[in-house]
């Protein structure tokens, strides 16, 4: 049993009337949410929506405006070893002289301490976590020589190998290619089937589908539930400012763009070539 | 053979000067590693020239130079901690800001007074041939300091360099982790001014690293190479000064970016050798 199921009694995550923003401007308020162990929730909205601004506020890198949230039962950060943040953005990351193995073994030093020995064990799991996000063959290249994609999947295997209770990943699958987005699926449904709480920030609606929740942004909570009830067309019209229409396509329905909605000019499948979200 | 030690062997000022040299050279390699990787070099330099008026200062009111240069330091730090945290201007103009006030203050300050002109020519360029045993004393200290500091925060220091984020998600603030490098690059300036200068320390700092950083995989090999080529610009720039009778701390430094512009030359050449042969074989195939 993992140590999130078995010292858990409430949500991993839990977020009540909570308002984000910066420098005490809100950008969205009212957001309520909660995450138990093993289930995943996933922010989605087109850019600019919040997503990025509520994750980290949830990681504790942006204080809260209003409301409460609480991570492990108490405020964000106060479990730090527990706790794994993949941010969108890495500036400085291709730039320093660090191979592969470093920036995942980084992941280890706060188990560790300043100046603990990293242990057989650390050295274990970073083999581990490259192994799985498949990179263990890159171990020794430096990171400013991957590509963005590879760049990605080492990341990737630096929040994996932090064995964190609590997944916060922005933009997850940004660079992935189609086979490394199959890989990071199946990666999500083994750390949730250990009892990790998953949650991301997507504009991919079909990566979202596989959440057991759903908060659809735009500036304010559009709406929020199972995948079901919130991936439906007009709801994500109304998020992502576009058009949408559900075609059956087998046991599923494909969601098709037509077009710009609210007044920016609605265009057909004739003239705007239908697009697969 | 002969020329290339003759000028240390007999000569208590010039081993003393080695000396001091190779402990400032080591101490900012390890400062400017970080410094290089967190992309502090441009508040390096201000902070290199800011410390004048609280050098000047100190000199006029007959304090320990040292202590002028610390608070110098210290209200450039805080001043452009100032100006970002209560603006919306970006820390380069904050720092460019401080940067031209202070110096242009140091030298108001000098200008006002004529009693210590020369002294303000030790304070710019140092005074590494005048280098005294209590002068090595502090410079040992600085380098027990800043290795000290390097060695416990290693891993928040790096995870700052990595991604700030990261760092404050591990639990270790990068504010206040940016403010201790900080700190250990002002040790580095405060303690080195009297043997190569303040405006040189700030080219220890940086021109070592830099070198390092081309030619290393790795960031404790970056490091040691940093150390390697800061300690060998300070064998050199010596050596020269002393047969071709040139001022010493400036030497030191010209070497040690002669030495960057050497790597960075032969990378170029080897990159583009290499760029021609894959075009052939690409033509070939």
């Amino acid at each position: 049993m993992s140590r999130a199921t078995a010292s858990s009694t409430g949500p991993l995550v839990r977020a009540v009337g909570l308002q984000i923003g910066y420098g005490g401007r809100a950008v969205i308020e009212g957001i309520d949410l909660a995450v138990e162990a093993g289930q995943g929730l996933a922010l989605v909205g087109v850019n600019g929506s919040g997503k990025s601004t509520l994750l980290k506020t949830l990681a504790g890198l942006l204080a809260p405006i209003g409301g409460t949230v609480e991570v492990l039962g108490t405020s964000p950060r106060s479990h730090p070893h527990r706790v794994a943040y993949l941010g969108q953005f890495h500036p400085a990351a291709g730039l320093l002289p660090l191979q592969v193995r470093d920036v995942v073994l980084m992941a280890r030093y706060r188990r560790r301490g300043l100046l603990g020995r990293l242990r057989s064990d650390d050295h274990r799991v970073v083999a581990e976590a490259l192994e799985r996000v498949e990179m263990a063959q890159h171990a020794s290249e430096p990171l400013r020589s991957l590509s963005g994609g590879q760049q990605q999947r080492v990341y990737l295997a630096h929040a994996l190998a932090r064995q964190a209770d609590v997944l916060l990943l922005d933009e997850p699958t940004a660079g992935l290619d189609a086979h490394a987005q199959e890989r990071y699926v199946s990666l999500i449904a083994e750390a949730r089937a250990r009892g990790a709480a998953v949650v991301i920030a997507t504009h991919d609606v079909r990566d979202a589908a596989r959440a057991d929740h759903v908060l659809l942004l735009a500036g304010r909570v559009v709406a929020a539930g199972p995948p079901f009830e919130v991936l439906r067309p007009e709801r994500l019209s109304e998020a992502f400012g576009i058009t949408l229409v559900a075609v059956p396509h087998g046991d599923h329905h494909d969601l098709l763009e037509t077009g710009h909605a609210h007044g920016h000019g609605e265009r057909t499948g004739h003239d705007h070539p239908e697009r697969q979200l | 053979m002969h020329q290339l030690v003759s000028p240390f062997l007999d000569n208590p000022f010039r081993q003393r000067s080695l000396l001091a040299g190779f402990l400032v050279a080591v101490a900012c390699s390890v400062a400017g590693t970080f410094m290089v990787l967190r992309g502090l070099a441009f508040l390096a330099d201000a902070l290199a020239h800011g410390v004048l008026p609280g050098v000047a200062g100190a000199l006029l009111l007959g304090a320990p130079g040292v202590l002028g240069a610390a608070v110098g330091a210290a209200a450039m730090i805080a001043g452009v901690n100032l100006i970002t945290s209560r603006s919306r201007l970006s820390s380069d103009t904050a720092i460019g800001l401080l940067f031209v006030g202070m110096l242009g203050l140091g030298i108001v300050m000098v200008s006002r007074s004529s009693s210590f002109s020369g002294d303000v020519v030790g304070i710019l360029f140092g005074e590494i041939l005048g280098v005294s045993r209590r002068d090595l004393l502090q410079q040992a200290i600085a380098l027990a300091v800043v290795l000290s500091i390097a060695r416990v925060f290693a891993r928040p220091f790096l995870l700052l360099c990595f991604d700030p984020e990261q760092a404050d998600m591990a639990g270790w603030p990068a504010r206040r982790l940016e403010l201790l490098m900080l700190t250990m690059v002002t040790v580095c300036v405060v303690m080195s001014f009297q043997t190569v200068g303040t405006l040189l320390v700030f080219g220890m700092l940086l021109a070592p690293a830099g070198t390092g950083a081309l030619l290393a995989r790795r960031v404790p090999a970056m490091m040691a190479w940093a150390a390697l080529l800061g300690c060998a610009s300070v064998y050199v720039g010596l050596l020269l000064s002393y047969h071709f009778d040139l001022a010493a701390g400036a030497a030191v430094v010209v070497v040690a970016v002669g030495m960057f512009f050497v790597v960075f030359a032969v990378q170029s050449a080897q990159q583009a050798v290499s760029g021609r042969r894959a075009d052939r074989s690409a033509v070939a195939a």
